[in-house]
């Protein structure tokens, strides 16, 4: 966004699994499913994150959250770091970003009412309790467009997109300046996602909220985001304002990744299939740029040296040794 | 899926959603083999609280006059090779019983959640020294471990409950534990750590809950087994010390000798004891499913 400290500063996220194997568990091989990963995200601004299935957006996800334990980088929430910070340090930190899941069934507790589910945060942190957190929880449903005499029903008698509600309502309890979105419209009807995308706009635009929007379709991270960034194997590979992303691609991933969003009209003029074969396997990644088996435009030095985000222009950013800011692959 | 709801049916019942009583007629009448189960249950314990009142003898007054005689309208379920009134040992043994069966269920059930939540939910060291100790206690069988425990503590009731219970902690803790796994990893425990919540908590208000259908179906299976090995380790001598009744003895102790001649020694001790498992099993089945909102609509 502007000159402003950002809300949420991501700078070299890293994570790696270890592949144990053998009788005595000896690390055999690492997973890089974040492989240093840098973005930075506003208040009141839409990150989208897209990239294939195994990509590392989910991960990035849990990693911003401290949901799963980073290996290295920085993550800076209101300029403070909370990767370091021990979990009860962290505490107080969880109340500015929460979480919103892809699957609805399975993130509510199927033997809590919805009413306690949405006010278990508020007692955790001790924000309300009695009449106070009813009428807090009641308000919240309300704000989600449920009603607040369904409080006292159970996750099971609500359908997946009033479940997702429940969901988000739940993250809005605690008052957050971030919400990560992992694929939470990915699991329900078409019809639902629009509604709950709108949901999600409309909150935003009430409580001036960031949200980091993980997904793979390209059609919803359009409506939704204000920035987008493309991952491939762990690595942010462009990030750009959406409208300058989406006229103007400027990674071969990226246009492969345009290319080839179905479009709902059978004369529509396609682009060419840009990208063929499989992702490789994160745990032996490609050396250099990790696209280089699958870039039609790869040169010799694709395969040895791995190309760094550069500034291509009008906050375009793109990690590719053909464009380097000067041009288009093409 | 075709759920009932609840609470619209209690309505259409006539029944105050509020009012206790109301609220258990309905349950009664919609659970109807449970409640034939915690009527056998109930049958149990109030012959059990009230043995001396409805017995006609002394479970351990002996008769040799009376020696192995046949159900009649004196003795009701006939005489043993003592002359003792097998219907007076039948309810006196059902305080050792019940007291084995429901004090080493309850017993080892409680230890087993402990060791099963503890070592699923902390994983790491924890669970490898609990699941080697499990997998120890479980390379012996039942009986065996039973045996050594009571020869070690010496035979008395409360020896007995402790030597049954122990052997039992590994089942349940092995079912807890691969329940415990798969919660841990479910996004409404991720979404509970990303509300700062401590692990304490989120195992006991997240993850125990969800392991109770299996729990209670195991437990209700084990009160059968639990009452049964009771009986072995009195046959061998080192359960309840004779001569106080209890079914599984007397069931073992006839079983070989007198079932062609004198089979009421041997039917209606395994009456009793089919009774209270049969009891427990559709009492704990309809538990099972009251307990669980997605069964209640």
């Amino acid at each position: 966004m502007t000159g402003q400290r950002p809300l949420l500063e991501v700078t070299d996220l890293v994570k790696h699994y270890a592949v144990r194997g053998g009788i005595l568990r000896r690390q055999i091989g690492t997973v890089h499913a974040v492989d240093g990963v840098s973005f930075s995200l506003g208040a009141g601004e839409t990150l989208g994150l897209v990239g294939e299935s195994g990509c590392g957006k989910s991960t990035v996800a849990r990693t911003v959250l401290r949901l799963v334990e980073p290996t290295s980088g920085a993550i800076r929430l209101n300029g403070q770091d909370i990767a370091p910070l021990s979990k009860a340090a962290l505490r107080p930190h969880r109340r500015s970003m929460q979480i919103v899941f892809q699957d609805p069934f399975a993130s509510l507790n199927p033997r809590m009412t919805a009413g306690d589910i949405v006010g278990e945060p508020l007692s955790v942190h001790g924000l309300a309790a009695g009449a106070k957190k009813q009428e807090r929880v009641a308000e919240l449903f309300q704000q989600v467009g449920l009603r607040p005499d369904q409080m006292k029903n159970f996750p099971h008698q609500f359908s997946g997109g009033q479940r997702q509600r429940i969901c988000i309502a739940r993250a809005l309890s605690l008052g957050p300046s971030l919400i990560v979105c992992d694929e939470p419209v990915s699991a329900l009807d078409v019809s639902i996602q629009a509604q709950v995308i709108n949901l999600l706009i409309d909150l935003q635009r009430k409580q001036n909220f960031s949200y980091l929007f993980i997904a793979h379709d390209l059609a919803v991270v359009a409506h939704i985001s204000h920035r987008v960034a493309v991952m491939y194997l762990g690595r942010i590979v462009e990030v750009s304002d959406k409208d300058e992303l989406f006229a103007n691609p400027r990674h071969p991933y990226t246009q492969a990744l345009l290319a080839s969003v179905p479009i709902a009209d059978p004369k529509a003029q396609r682009l060419t299939p840009l990208i063929d074969g499989d992702v490789p396997s994160p745990i032996n990644p490609p050396s250099g740029c990790a696209f280089h088996t699958r870039c039609r435009y790869a040169i010799d030095r694709c395969k040895t040296e791995r190309p760094a985000l550069k500034d291509a222009g009008a906050g375009h950013q793109v990690a590719c040794w053909l464009n380097d800011g000067t041009g288009r692959a093409e | 899926m075709a759920t009932i709801n609840f609470e619209s049916e209690l309505r259409r019942a006539g029944a105050n959603a509020t009012g206790g009583w109301r609220r258990l007629a309905f349950l009664a009448q919609r659970y109807m083999l449970g409640t034939i189960g915690l009527i056998i249950m109930l049958l149990f314990v109030w012959m059990a609280a009230s043995a001396d009142l409805i017995c006609r003898y002394d479970p351990l007054s002996v008769d040799s006059a009376h020696r192995l005689a046949a159900p009649s309208a004196l003795h009701w379920f006939g005489t043993d090779s003592f002359g003792r009134d097998v219907w007076s040992r039948i309810i006196h043994g059902s305080r050792i019983s019940l007291a084995v069966g429901i004090g080493s269920t309850t017993l080892g059930a409680t230890l087993g959640v402990i060791v099963g939540l503890a070592s699923g939910y902390l994983s790491g060291w924890v669970d490898l020294v609990f699941q080697r100790i499990t997998d120890m206690l479980q390379s012996l069988p039942l009986l065996v471990l039973a045996l050594v425990m009571t020869a070690a503590l010496g035979p008395s009731l409360p020896n007995v409950i402790v030597a049954i219970a122990i052997p039992l902690i590994p089942t349940v803790a092995r079912v807890i534990r691969a329940n415990t796994l798969a919660l841990r990893e479910q996004p409404f425990v991720e979404a509970a750590k990303s509300i700062g919540m401590s692990e304490m908590r989120i195992a006991l208000r997240h993850v125990l809950p969800n392991t109770m259908a299996p729990l209670i179906v195991l437990a209700t299976a084990q009160l059968g087994s639990t009452i049964l090995t009771e009986a072995s380790l009195s046959f061998l001598g080192l359960g309840i010390p004779e001569p106080y009744p209890s079914w599984g003895r007397m069931l073992s102790e006839s079983a070989a000798e007198y079932v062609r001649t004198a089979p009421w020694l041997v039917i209606f001790p395994g009456i009793a004891i089919s009774l209270a498992v049969f009891g427990t099993n559709l009492f704990g089945d309809a538990l099972r499913d009251i307990l669980d909102p997605r069964q209640r609509g």
